[in-house]
């Protein structure tokens, strides 16, 4: 029967990743100097398992990587190795370099072998360097001994039932090696009345035909090797060509077997050393044939105690390959994983409510079998209970998809303590409501920006600790990570307590770039939100740490794809805010229905601030094509979504459209429509699958009607009027935003 | 020799990747490889797509999906007309360059049959300088002594309408690169 | 046919080790560490426990010592899972009572054969 395990190498990969992660993390807890041993022995298992698993499903360079790693922390757990930062340093790298190569050996992809090598050497050095290396033991083999056959004396000593192993099932064993002759020893069989059960009495003298070498014959019993008297001896035509080792035992219980016989003592006794006058002289030779078998078992012990350990990598003829640092570490390399872990509470839930909803459905069926009007009221509370039965699973499933933020953060703590080390600051890293759930795939995608702007935050927004002291605050700057549930979103911040945004340095390069007109006079904010700005960058020279000036704008980009947006403050001085706003969900939206012309929109609600009835005397018309609404104390571009959208109107009087009041980007507008229909949760849909991205639109979605709705992109539709603004001759070239 | 044709699509003799339906445009008939056919249907308001050609006439819903719908009489370059009662919508699996597949119905005049045409029968199209781009055809082929233009399905959106990014989004990556 | 009470906190191993024996008509029950484990065997006697050996919540000596205090499994065979290395281990573990060893890393098929010495 043969077994395709390669069907279990997902899981392991999956469960080796969860144990990097928990290196990585006990490793950075771990104090140096004073370690705790339940964290080491917790990193040690964890070395183990992954190379246990390695070594089963084959694949040698994780065996042999983690063999060594695995050796380091036994000698930390047992207190032979000093917790030094070197060592967990080692460690740590050590983790990110097995991380690469996992993930090469999921993939089947190539990986650095230098960088390996180099990780590898490194390891084995520190491992030389503070004891003494556990050499491996090389007992050369016994030479294999073979004869045709083999005389075999096994005798149990009385506890063997308690082992668990059955003379029987040896005997057995042994005889598939050959035929067999069994002579069975039955002296020690005391009367029934004195018969202990759970004792063995029984002896056995086994004549095996059979050209095998004695180690076959021996390996039949190792399990037993200490819990009975094994002697073999080959059984040869005239000229003995027996080992004299083997010979002693063999003899000594042979001749003393039929004297011993009789004078064998009780088992028990025997056991608690205890000897007869009778039985000294057996006992004896018990002994001596126990110790030349002891010996005997020793030298296979040791042999299969060898430790195979080679240092050298087998080289392929791979070629090396870059692997993509995302955040570095354990976390980043386990990015890769597809299955979700589900709590059973939430799958029961999900059980609960399917039931209910099936009852609400069996109700409303049996109501339409002889429907009158009289049951009208019925089907309407069939109809809201139906509603809730699909909302609550709605819910459930979506909570399924759901996990903690932690899971992003975890990323972290070792990001900033390489980064700040890197950059000579020094960080205290804060993580505050880390339980916060969210949807996995938002949660995998909003990885990436997050990395980018603690990055940003690290490099650019924390001074080094002299300037620091310098301005009167603590030389240790601190940078905290947020997450919390708001307006049906989550909300996560990114704030430092660094020097802030440098304002004259944002305004001047916008002002280079064209972004920001000469006679523009932008608030802070508006100038803070340039660093979103396509191809802006402030450092006067492009640190390889957080990247080329394109990094904000592709983090916005990316934040705006999963629905959601970010904006900055900053207090010179005093420190930055970054707080990306994100849907909990990708797949669903809570969206306000309006009607423009004939056709029906979505405009999500978490864009919208207001919406209004139009008041004539608000309206001013700055050119042919430009309008703007006050409202209160602002002043909001209108933007004529019929224009945009190519359709016709309903009404081209103002009085008889809505103004829907959207916020983006930290910029307030307000779009025309003709009608405002309810609002709804709608599931989104993607026109990419069947079509392709639409600029103004995000999705569609059908209706309960069955029709299909655009939903649209406010972002987009913002953009789309600029650019079409911008085609306009009238307006200045300073107006136009790519 | 000429083709045989084949009712209902179900030839006996018929070999894989030969067999193709027909549909009017505009008088003329055009064939398509019936594998690549996912269904017939009845024409639907589609709801419209903004800013995007005249051909493309929106999307519809198609059993929880949603697909564009195309005039292939405006993509044609011909005049569009009313629809009416045999006008249908034929949903075709379109591969993209990539490999990627994606459904699209094709508003077209009326269904007419399946034909099974060998190989070895089409000729290779003329050069017609008009409107129709002979990127997507195929081939010619005589039935009954019929013309019939065989078209590659697969080109019959690819050529100036990007699957994938807007134009507007391409424009707009292109510019923040330049930058 | 006989049940196996698998023991290993390692999910890829503990799913190739109840996947092989499965396949073999064997009755498997899984646990995820000793603690685990000493309670599914107390519920559910078991014919053979296969044991891994570092394991949280009780490792797999501690298991057996535990095991062998309780009637029903006074000769139940018991066999570790080690690494080749673990010499003293073997010791150890023969000392609370095991009967035998696996070692690592080992193959279905190994697994079957040693399964089939001690069940016969």
């Amino acid at each position: 029967m043969s077994v395709d395990i390669s069907q279990f190498h997902q899981v392991y990969f999956e469960e080796s990743f969860e144990g990097l992660a928990a290196m990585e993390s006990g490793l950075l807890g771990l104090s140096i100097g004073e370690p705790d041993n339940e964290a080491i022995n917790t990193i040690f298992r964890a070395a183990h398992s992954i190379k246990g698993g390695a070594g089963t499903f084959g694949f040698k360079s994780v065996t042999d990587f983690t063999h060594i790693m695995e050796t380091l922390l036994d000698e930390m757990r047992s207190g032979q190795r000093m917790v030094t930062r070197e060592a967990v340093d080692l460690l740590l790298l050590s983790v990110d370099q097995l991380g690469r190569l996992l993930v090469a050996t999921r993939d089947k992809q190539a990986y650095d072998e230098d960088a390996f090598n180099t990780a590898l050497q490194n390891l084995q050095a520190m491992l030389a360097g503070a004891q003494n290396s556990p050499v491996a033991a090389q007992v050369a083999d016994t030479p294999a001994l073979s004869a045709t056959a083999w005389r075999v004396t096994f005798a149990p000593q009385s506890h063997l039932f308690m082992t668990g192993n059955d003379p029987a099932r040896l005997l057995r064993e042994l005889a598939t090696l050959g035929p067999c002759k069994v002579t069975c020893d039955s002296a020690k069989l005391p009367a029934f009345s004195d018969f202990e059960p759970e004792t063995c009495y029984l002896a056995w003298q086994i004549e095996l035909n059979a050209t095998v070498p004695e180690a076959a014959v021996r390996e039949v019993f190792e399990w037993v090797d200490n819990d009975a008297e094994i002697a073999v001896t080959p059984i040869l035509p005239p000229p003995p060509e027996v080992k004299p080792k083997a010979e002693e035992p063999v003899a000594a219980s042979e001749e003393d077997k039929p004297a011993a016989r009789p004078s064998r003592i009780r088992p028990a006794r025997l056991r608690r050393g205890e000897a007869d006058a009778e039985s000294q002289e057996a006992q004896a030779t018990a002994e001596s044939a126990s110790a030349a078998i002891a010996e005997q078992a020793g030298g296979t012990e040791e042999r299969r105690s060898t430790e195979r350990r080679s240092t050298e990598r087998r080289s392929t003829e791979r070629r090396s390959a870059e692997r993509r640092e995302s955040g570095g570490g354990a976390a980043g390399a386990a990015a890769g994983g597809t299955s979700i872990r589900v709590d059973v509470e939430k799958v029961d839930g999900l059980i609960n409510s399917i039931g209910q909803l099936v009852i609400t459905q069996s109700m409303l069926m049996a109501l339409s079998d002889n429907f009158s009007v009289d049951d009208l009221e019925k089907l309407r509370e069939g109809l809201a209970q139906l509603e809730r039965n699909t909302r609550e699973l709605q819910e459930n499933i979506m909570s399924i998809r759901m996990m903690p933020i932690s899971f992003s953060f975890n990323r972290f703590p070792r990001l900033v303590r390489d980064l700040s080390s890197k950059l000579g600051k020094e960080v205290q890293l804060r993580v505050l409501g880390e339980n916060t759930e969210l949807d996995k795939t938002v949660m995998e995608k909003i990885g990436d920006p997050l990395v980018h702007l603690v990055r940003n935050a690290l490099d650019h927004g924390l001074e080094t600790p002299d300037i620091r002291l310098a301005s009167g605050k603590s030389a240790s700057g601190t940078l905290t990570l947020n997450a919390y549930h708001e307006g049906g979103g989550i909300v996560i911040e990114i704030s430092d307590d660094g020097a802030g945004l440098n304002r004259q340095k944002i305004l001047e390069k916008a002002r280079e770039k064209g972004i920001c007109g000469p006679a523009e006079n932008p608030s802070d904010a508006q100038v803070y939100d340039y660093i979103f700005a396509p191809g802006f960058s402030t450092a006067a020279v492009v640190s390889d740490v957080s990247g080329r000036g394109v990094g904000m704008d592709v983090v916005r980009r990316n934040i705006k794809d999963l629905g959601g947006t970010v904006v900055v403050h900053s207090q010179p001085g005093l420190g930055a805010l970054f707080r990306i706003r994100l849907p909990l969900t990708l797949a669903i939206l809570d969206g306000q229905l309006v009607r423009v012309g004939a056709s029906v929109y979505i405009v999500p609600l978490i864009a919208i601030i207001e919406s209004l009835q139009i008041e004539r005397g608000a309206v001013e018309s700055i050119s042919n094509q430009t309008e703007i609404y006050r409202l209160r104390e602002e002043y909001l571009p209108v933007v004529r979504l019929h224009e945009l959208l190519g359709i016709a109107p309903a009404s081209t009087r103002l009085e008889d459209c809505l103004l829907v009041v959207v916020e983006v980007e930290g910029r307030k507008f307000a779009l025309l429509v003709d009608e405002l229909l309810g609002q709804q949760q709608v599931v989104v849909k993607s026109l990419q699958t069947n079509f392709r991205s639409v600029a103004g639109v995000s999705g569609a979605t059908i209706l309960g009607n069955g029709a299909v709705a655009m939903i649209l992109d406010v972002g987009g539709i913002i953009r789309l009027c600029r650019e079409r603004a911008a085609d306009l001759p009238l307006l200045p070239p300073s107006a136009r935003v790519a | 020799m000429s083709a045989q044709m084949v009712t209902s699509g179900l030839g006996s003799n018929a070999v894989l990747g030969e067999q193709f339906l027909t549909f009017i445009l505009n008088d003329e008939e055009y064939g398509i490889d019936i594998l690549r056919v996912q269904e017939i249907k009845g024409w639907e308001q589609a709801t419209p797509i903004p800013n995007t050609p005249a051909y493309v006439l929106g999307v519809i819903n198609l059993r929880g999906a949603i697909m564009p719908v195309i005039d292939l009489r405006l993509r044609f370059g011909f005049d569009a007309v009313e629809y009416s009662a045999t006008t249908v919508v034929i949903v075709l699996r379109i591969k993209n360059l990539e490999g990627l597949e994606r459904t699209m119905g094709f508003v077209v005049d009326g269904v007419s049959d399946v034909y099974n045409i060998p190989a070895g029968q089409l000729q290779p199209p003329p050069e017609f300088g008009g409107s129709i781009r002979t990127d997507y055809v195929k081939g010619l082929a005589m039935v009954d002594e019929k013309m019939v233009i065989l078209l590659d399905v697969d080109h019959l959106v690819a050529s100036d309408m990007e699957l994938g990014e807007s134009p507007e989004e391409q424009a707009s990556t292109e510019s923040a690169l330049v930058e | 046919m006989a049940s196996i009470l698998a023991v290993d906190d390692s999910a890829s191993m503990r799913q190739m080790v109840a996947f092989t024996l499965k396949g073999a008509g064997y009755d498997v029950t899984e646990a995820v560490d000793g603690q685990d484990a000493l309670t599914k065997a107390r519920s559910k006697q078991a014919d053979v426990v296969l044991t891994d050996l570092n394991m949280p919540n009780m490792d797999g000596i501690q298991l057996i010592r535990e095991l062998r205090k309780l009637p029903q499994y006074k000769f139940t065979p018991m066999l570790l899972l080690t690494t080749e290395s673990a010499g003293d281990k073997k010791t150890e573990g023969k000392a609370a009572g095991a009967t035998g060893w696996l070692v690592k890393p080992f193959n279905p098929e190994q697994l079957l054969a040693t399964l089939k010495k001690v069940l016969g």
